[in-house]
């Protein structure tokens, strides 16, 4: 599904990535975890299609195809979704009406009508159902004074409606109690199948609880420098990263 | 200038003909005309006219007495008017009433016209408490006081809460001629009362026009008066807006100003605030391209204490469309505990494109509180890509955040099938399927 090889990306002449492997296949979860700086989110952004980030090599390949020349909405019409640390506020659009344009603009992009109104409806039903999401939150303005948990319960809400070929979930978990922590982990595991990915970036392993990885990766400076099964997310938890770092020496 | 200044001048004793003499208003009118005499047209050369220069649109040979140009029948214009409820309506065509067109009452209420309560004995009272009370005297409101002779008066008694919104339209419609109009509106609302206003000046024509409206309001104690004024005109009629508007205790004013249409406009927006625990709204949206221009000049008088004024204002501005915003707030001595809050937020959607941002604030009192800000800006980028992310492509997107960004000044529009009508025309102007609804 995800492809990514030798990749280096910088920002304002800083370069960030440098020379990242990863390969996620149909059906399989991966967590990424490293400490703070090291280029988790960057390296989400950048697959997203984030024109910010310059990428000086490698290549990002989607199915087989190289996808570094698109725009992002393009990578999301291909199945590309991020989830993001810090959604961004739109004051003025409600939620409602924003993942009804994505999900019209998507399906225009594929030659399709726009979903019709009723089916729409009963899509919102549901899903909001799945995430217990109140009716009242969905008429408000996109993210706007939304608490750090309802900003992430309404990306994966966005998420379960644009039914994504590769959901990339970055720190889906913080700022989350614990029974919202379980309301999201459940609704990620609810659209989980063999045809889709997800790729979770995470601090903790208590995310991993709910949502077992089948390979853990650590991620430090820029490249993933150990990969290994869901037992080394519990070993970062109880042992840190200080030990890898030693390692790389 | 000079030569439409003659012309108007030299017009008034055809006017005088018209009208009667005799009267206390025409003392007002007439010295209103020596005052315009004495100013002319304003310049550039005036500090409130340094953005805004009205000599391209005075150059036009205009028609100061149009006579109904071209009939009008209800089919072409029932689109400007918010048709889906109803309404009491005051229309003129070319300066003149349009029974046909309108909807009058003086049922309790009167909605009616500024000729007859000039003319019968019974409304003598309220127009010479009122009349010319409020307006001031400079250029352009002296040239339309000089001229008052029509347009909508309307007197709500008091406790009289109307439940029907009042339309007041003035179509233009001379295709052989260009046209000047003065309309001249009085509103009295008293103690406790309440009533909505919607206010539209609509070209049907695209010869050049120029509508010089002066419109006064008095809101009595705890009465509560609702504007909008809807300004989405052909591209060659301009407008100049002179609003004022005289609050006492209790009492709550709100003007919302949708300007997208029109050559020239400008407006002049004042509140004065004679009583305490007052509060006055001013919002507004321009979204505007090619070469057109929007003004507004908006002036908030804090004369007593415990008062408060919250002003919004927005503005998109393409192509090479140029805006101003001129916000005056005066915080007199014993205005103590005044709460002036003040927002002007601009984008700019060409590089072309200008905005000239200016609040003025005078605050003589020390116990008060005003915030003002003001910015000028691109669009959100990380909003863009947030959208992208999500399969809405970058243009799509980009209309979605004008949208957005515009939209948040509706909030306060108490009238659905207005708010829903201002939002399809943003969504238009700003060429938005918004493919949902609203
Ligand atoms: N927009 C940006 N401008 C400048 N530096 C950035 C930007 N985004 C990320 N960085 C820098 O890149 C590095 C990696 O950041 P990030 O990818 O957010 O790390 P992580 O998500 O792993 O905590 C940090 O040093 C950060 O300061
Ligand atoms: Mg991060």
């Amino acid at each position: 599904m995800l492809k990514i090889n030798n990749l280096h990306a910088s920002i304002e002449e800083k370069s960030i990535l440098k020379g990242l492997n990863l390969e996620v296949k149909a059906g399989e979860v991966h967590a990424i975890m490293g400490p703070n700086g090291a280029g988790k989110s960057t390296m989400a952004n950048v697959i997203a299609g984030k024109e910010e980030y310059e990428v000086t090599d490698g290549v990002i390949e989607l199915n087989g195809e190289d996808i570094s020349e698109l725009a992002p909405e393009e990578r999301a019409h291909n199945g590309v979704f991020l989830s993001f640390q810090y959604p961004v506020e739109i004051p003025g659009v409600s939620v409602t009406n924003f993942i009804k344009t994505a999900i019209n603009e998507t399906r225009k992009a594929k030659g399709l009508e726009d979903m019709p109104a009723k089916d729409m409806l009963k899509m919102i039903r549901e899903k909001s159902e799945l995430l217990e999401i109140d009716r009242k939150f969905l008429s408000r303005s996109l993210n706007e004074g939304f608490s750090g948990g309802e900003k992430k319960r309404n990306e994966i809400f966005q998420m379960a409606m644009l039914e994504p070929k590769l959901a990339i979930l970055d720190e889906t978990d913080s700022g989350l109690d614990i029974d919202a922590l379980r309301i999201v982990a459940n609704g990620v595991n609810k659209l989980k199948s063999k045809d889709n990915a997800v790729v979770v970036i995470t601090h903790y392993q208590r995310l991993l609880d709910y949502i077992v990885p089948d390979f853990v990766h650590v991620l430090h400076d820029g490249k993933i420098v150990k990969t290994g099964d869901a037992s080394l997310a519990l070993e970062l938890e109880a042992k840190g990263y200080d030990w890898i770092k030693k390692e790389l020496v | 200038m000079e030569l439409l200044k003659d012309k108007i001048l030299s017009s008034y004793v055809a006017f005088e003909n018209d009208i009667n003499i005799n009267s206390d208003v025409h003392d007002i009118r007439t010295e209103a005309l020596e005052n315009f005499e004495k100013l002319g047209f304003p310049t550039k050369k005036l500090e409130a006219w340094k953005y805004t220069s009205l000599n391209s649109i005075l150059k036009e040979d205009y028609s100061i007495f149009p006579n109904k140009c071209t009939a009008v029948e209800l089919a072409d214009v029932k689109k400007y008017f918010i048709h889906d409820i109803d309404t009491y309506k005051v229309v003129f065509i070319d300066g003149k009433y349009s029974p046909f067109l309108s909807e009058t009452t003086h049922d309790t209420i009167d909605v009616c016209l500024m000729s007859a309560a000039f003319a019968k004995p019974k409304y003598k009272p309220v127009i010479e408490k009122y009349f010319n009370k409020v307006a001031n005297q400079d250029n352009l409101t002296s040239l339309n006081t000089a001229f008052a002779k029509e347009g909508a008066y309307i007197h709500i008694p008091r406790n009289v809460e109307v439940e029907k919104p009042i339309q007041i339209i003035n179509f233009s419609t001379c295709a052989d001629i260009t046209t000047m109009v003065q309309p001249r509106n009085l509103i009295v609302v008293e103690e406790n009362a309440h009533v909505q206003i919607i206010e539209r000046h609509q070209s049907l024509t695209s010869n050049a026009v120029l509508s010089n409206v002066v419109t006064e309001i008095f809101v009595d104690k705890s009465a509560t008066v609702d504007v909008y004024k809807i300004q989405n005109d052909d591209i060659n009629a301009s407008l100049v807006d002179n609003t004022y508007i005289n609050q006492k205790s209790n009492s709550v004013a709100s003007v919302h100003t949708f300007s997208f249409g029109g050559n020239i406009t400008r407006n002049n927006l004042n509140f004065y605030q004679n009583g305490e625990h007052i509060d006055s709204i001013l919002k507004g949206v321009t979204i505007i391209e090619g070469k057109q221009h929007v003004d507004h000049h908006t002036l908030v008088d804090h004369i007593e204490p415990n008062c408060e004024s919250h002003q919004d204002y927005k503005g998109i501005y393409d192509e090479r469309s140029t805006g101003v915003f001129n916000g005056k707030v005066i915080v007199n001595k014993e205005a103590q505990k005044t709460n002036a809050y003040q927002q002007n937020n601009n984008v700019l959607v060409s590089d072309k494109a200008t905005i000239n941002a200016k609040p003025q604030l005078e605050i003589f009192a020390d116990d008060v509180k005003c915030s003002h800000g003001c910015t000028i800006g691109q669009l959100d980028d990380d909003a863009l890509f947030y959208m992208q992310q999500r399969g809405i492509p970058q243009k799509e997107g980009k209309g979605l955040l004008m949208f957005a960004f515009a939209n948040t000044v509706l909030e306060s529009v108490k009238i659905p099938e207005v708010k829903s009508r201002i939002t399809k025309l943003i969504a238009e102007k700003l060429n938005v399927n918004i493919g949902f609804d609203l």
